[in-house]
């Protein structure tokens, strides 16, 4: 392990050898180049042409390339076979690259066509051609481009622009960048070399590991050894932090299986109806989800973000208004009844599935997610992307909601008091029928909202609620019928042990010894994690 | 944790809908009064495979239609019957029989699983029929009965290996799969190839997922840790239909762009990025035979055709379509070389058939009664087609028993005479050598 006074020593003596090349290189002033020869490479419609075109512009210093560069990663760039030449589509038609004024007899012209490699060369020309840019947003993105692109042709735009960098933030990124690429680079000294492995190293992080793995085989021992030291210090830390990332991922889990199984705790657990139609009533939220994303998208576009929260209560309502529906026509007449109850639900799930395949057809639909639940980022070298957290908030707010509609409101008291004793609320008062119907109601609307968060990270497909049933049923039974406690304790309990087994046993096996350990479980406690007391479970 | 629930419980209940689907299924045509050539379709429209076997439904129904236009075969109008088998392995065998015994079709075109195709074949063997089997598949197989138009792996993954070895510069693999015969065999025959490139054990990581698996968190963070080993990495996918949507997405949450580690399908078509957002995708690859962006008259004559019929302008094309046309076309012209429909007829006639594929060039019936593709290899725009960025310069015959695994390397398969066998080890010279 490098002690953090040995690795400033080491970043301070790297960064003096920088500045003095750097001093080297600004009395040369950068020739703009003639750039018709890549130019003319870029009309070839080959890949390994275009590719070398992009090292070209971006080193020619021309200040048309950067505008090509971005045309063609845009898909702006055509050419025509015939003259061989390429154009800027814009608006305005065909432009001519360097004068950008347009072209009058345009010919017929196709893209210039882009493939990973070209995609590769697009990220590091771009890079260099931005290390010089004017916003400091866009040269530290450069700096970090060039640092993962690790291409050697852009050493010395980095030393130009690391000779004049102001912003200490965008420098650090800049040396980093510098210390990659010397480390690869075959003529470096020793010293040099483990002055960039000391900067690499105190990333911390899987890029720095992958590039101290690029120490070349024949560096001395002295280098070789400080490669290593720095790669066991970060794997020790990667080793801590990858466990933690374990239980996120678990608690993502956890979350996925709360909302899933939280509607099937009201209408099993509570109601004590044996459910299988509740997948396809998350499935029902999904597609309601869909067809409000549908609806804004040819009315309203600008709506789009707002999709999903305004999918959320009508999802509520319709799968709510189906539970109500499927209560009075069917359910009610099979109460005490379980095995009726489970094959006319299954039935039910059934046609509700091919319903929906015969209206949307059976292929997937797409639901597309809002911009503030795109993308992730990270605390340390934890990575944590926005949808599975906004998942997690969400189910917590479902699971705060339902908790206090049965504790806090008229409903939620009824509810409890015909579950614990049916015969003395009827006496109290209570219409037991009506109850009955909004227990069930409001346990397929929860699964509805349920479908909103789960079309998100799964197929919108009418096989949803299939995969879903099985887990939720697990769920509730594993933290206790009847408890809505014992339902978060359980899923979250069952996520996190799911994915801290995952990668010492992989999917499949972790998924079956979590089967076993559950059922090992139900042996020894049947009623589950947390059992009801009292006279209601005897009844 | 719940495979073993999910296939009992999907056992249980599909017995149950299979007495629902027996009262639908006669989806016939009403009789017509002139006499007909009645063609066979065996696709789930219900259960989980629905999803993919549908649209091959609606493709045999197109092709029916077009032959009728141009005069019906042999001077009888064709006449599809329509069963629906529900993603029910043991219902395909059923409806198989029904087909063939009641029904008297003359020729069947259907089933995607291997499984579902396991479970057809000795109802095919028993009642001396015809199968065309049009997707892409593990091979290993050979049988008289079944014409495979699909892809075997040296159509399809060995070629999209190379590709990346070569184009990519890709030196670590990750052969991800779903946990079922397709991927195992295919991830063999893959490990058993990489290997012999000379990629060393360690830099080949093997991972199996179960069917649906939905959370890839885990397993993506995997991915993108073996892939940050200083070595250009590459995901190659035989992860099946329904789990690719979810595993997409986790690759777009965490990050993970083609650009670092490119992931290959084998499984993933335009009909399945129909349901993505496709734009955090861009670069990824697939391999197939057939895209839907071949740059053809015959392939745009062909779309221009489909999405009139289906009414729907952007109804996609697939690769297991292409194979299902072709398969359809070479029944036909088998049908007519012999001037009958029987089957023992039919069955020598189909070897050495060519017709044109929508790729612009024939695909030929070879005598172990795979055909002759063209491989391709696309990368996925942001509007959910492909860009084909490569393309074997010729035809690629089918190793239908692949000579990179122990079992099969001796194997042959020609079933011309005198050899008429689809599995003769030319090392004992016996038929019946050991399959896999």
């Amino acid at each position: 392990m490098i002690s953090s006074a040995r690795l400033r020593r080491l970043s301070c003596a790297l960064l003096l050898a920088l500045c003095g090349l750097c001093g080297a290189l600004f009395s040369q002033p950068a020739v703009a180049q003639d750039i018709s020869s890549p130019l003319a490479q870029l009309a070839t419609d080959s890949y390994a042409d275009t590719e070398a075109a992009l090292g070209a512009l971006a080193l020619s210093g021309s200040p048309a390339a950067a505008g090509i560069v971005s045309a063609l990663a845009d898909g702006k760039l055509v050419f025509s076979a015939v003259p061989r030449q390429v154009f800027l589509r814009t608006e305005a038609g065909l432009v001519d690259p360097l004068t950008l004024q347009p072209v009058a007899d345009p010919p017929a012209v196709k893209p210039v066509r882009v493939n990973n490699r070209v995609r590769r060369a697009i990220e590091a020309a771009n890079g260099t051609l931005s290390l010089v840019s004017p916003d400091p947003a866009r040269r530290l993105e450069a700096a970090t481009a060039v640092a993962r692109s690790r291409d050697t042709a852009a050493l010395p735009a980095l030393d130009l622009a690391l000779s004049k960098e102001a912003d200490p933030k965008v420098k650090t990124a800049l040396t980093l960048a510098r210390a990659s690429i010397v480390m690869g680079q075959p003529g470096v000294s020793d010293a040099e070399r483990i002055a960039a492995i000391g900067l690499v190293g105190a990333e911390g992080n899987q890029d720095a590991l992958a590039i101290l793995q690029g120490v070349p085989a024949e560096s001395s021992p002295a280098v070789k050894q400080a490669a290593a030291d720095a790669i066991a210090g970060i794997e020790r830390s990667l080793a801590m932090w990858s466990m933690a990332q374990n239980v996120w991922y678990g608690l993502s889990l956890g979350s996925v299986l709360l909302l899933a199984a939280i509607g099937l705790a009201i209408t099993f657990g509570v109601m004590g109806v044996i459910n299988m139609a509740h997948g396809e009533m998350v499935m029902l939220g999904a597609y309601t989800t869909f067809v409000v994303q549908d609806a804004i998208r040819t009315y309203n576009p600008g709506l789009f973000d707002w999709s999903l929260i305004i999918a959320i209560p009508l999802a509520f309502l319709f799968t709510g208004l189906i539970g109500v529906i499927i209560e009075r026509t069917v359910i009610r007449f099979l109460y005490g009844r379980a095995l009726e109850t489970l094959l006319a639900t299954w039935g039910i799930s059934l046609i509700l599935q091919q319903a929906i395949r015969t209206i949307f057809g059976p292929t997937n639909r797409e639901v597309g997610a809002p911009s503030w639940m795109s993308g992730s980022f990270d605390i340390g070298q934890l990575a944590i992307t926005s949808g599975r957290l906004w998942i997690i908030v969400f189910a917590i707010l479902v699971f705060v909601a339902l908790l206090a509609t049965l504790r806090m409101t008229r409903i939620g008291l009824e509810m409890r008091a015909v579950t614990q004793n049916r015969r003395m609320a009827a006496s109290m008062g209570i219409r037991t029928n009506w109850v009955d119907a909004m227990t069930f109601g409001l346990g397929s609307g929860i699964a509805g909202i349920a479908g909103v968060a789960l079309s998100q990270i799964d197929n919108v497909s009418p096989n949803l609620g299939q995969s879903y049933i099985i887990d939720s049923f697990l769920v509730v039974v594993f933290g206790g019928v009847g408890n809505l406690w014992g339902t978060l304790v359980g899923a979250m309990s069952l996520g996190i042990a799911n994915k801290l087994l995952e990668p010492y046993a992989g999917a499949v096996l972790g998924k079956i010894a979590l089967l076993v350990i559950v059922i090992l479980f139900i042996q020894k406690r049947p009623r589950g994690l947390f059992a009801l007391k009292g006279r209601s479970i005897e009844a | 944790m719940l495979n073993l629930f999910t296939q009992a419980r999907r056992a249980a209940g599909r017995a149950a809908v299979g007495a629902t689907v027996l009262a639908l299924a006669g989806l016939t045509v009403p009789a017509h009064a002139q006499e007909t050539i009645k063609v066979g379709v065996l696709h789930s429209l219900s259960g989980t495979m629905a999803i993919s076997e549908t649209t091959l439904k609606d493709t045999v129904l197109f092709m029916v239609q077009e032959q009728n236009a141009k005069g019906g075969v042999l001077g009888k109008k064709l006449e599809a019957v329509v069963v629906d088998p529900a993603s029910n392995w043991p219902l395909f065998a059923e409806k198989a029989r029904e087909l063939i015994a009641k029904d008297k079709v003359a020729v069947v075109f259907g089933c995607w699983t291997s499984v579902s195709r396991k479970s057809v074949l000795p109802v095919f063997k028993e009642l001396n029929s015809i199968l065309f089997y049009p997707v892409q598949y593990e091979g290993e197989e050979s049988e008289r009965n079944v014409f495979y138009t699909g892809a075997a792996p040296n159509q399809q993954a060995i070629p999209a290996v190379d590709y990346l070895m070569e184009n990519e510069g890709v030196k670590r693999w990750v052969l991800a799969g779903t946990d079922y015969v397709y991927p195992r065999t295919t991830n063999k025959i893959l490990e058993a190839y990489l290997k012999s490139k000379g990629v060393p054990a360690e830099d080949i990581m093997i991972n199996y997922t179960p069917f649906g698996h939905s959370d890839w968190q885990t397993i993506v963070a995997d991915i993108k840790k073996f892939g940050s080993a200083g070595k250009k990495t590459a995901v190659v996918s035989t992860i099946n239909g329904d789990a690719n949507v979810p595993f997409y997405k986790e690759l777009g949450n965490q990050g993970i762009k083609a650009t670092d580690i490119p992931v290959v399908a084998f499984s993933v078509g335009e009909e399945e990025l129909a349901g993505i957002d496709t734009k955090p995708l861009v670069g990824h690859l697939a391999a197939w035979n057939y895209f839907q962006s071949v740059d053809t008259p015959a392939n745009k004559d062909f779309i221009a055709k489909w999405q009139a019929y289906t009414k729907n302008p952007k109804r996609v094309t697939n690769d297991p379509m292409e194979a299902t046309v072709i398969g359809f076309n070479m029944w036909v012209k088998a049908v007519e070389k012999a001037g009958t429909t029987e089957p023992d007829k039919v069955i020598p006639a189909l070897i050495g058939v060519a017709v044109p594929n929508l790729s612009g060039g024939f695909s030929a019936m070879m005598p172990n009664h795979h055909i002759t593709k063209p491989v391709l290899i696309g990368e996925i725009k942001d509007d959910g087609q492909f860009d084909i960025v490569e393309q074997t310069p010729g035809l690629i015959v089918a190793e239908e028993w692949s000579p990179h695994l122990e079992g099969s390397k001796d194997l042959i398969s020609d079933w011309r005479s005198p050899l008429n066998c689809g599995n003769f080890n030319v090392k004992t010279g016996k038929c019946g050598g050991a399959g896999n």
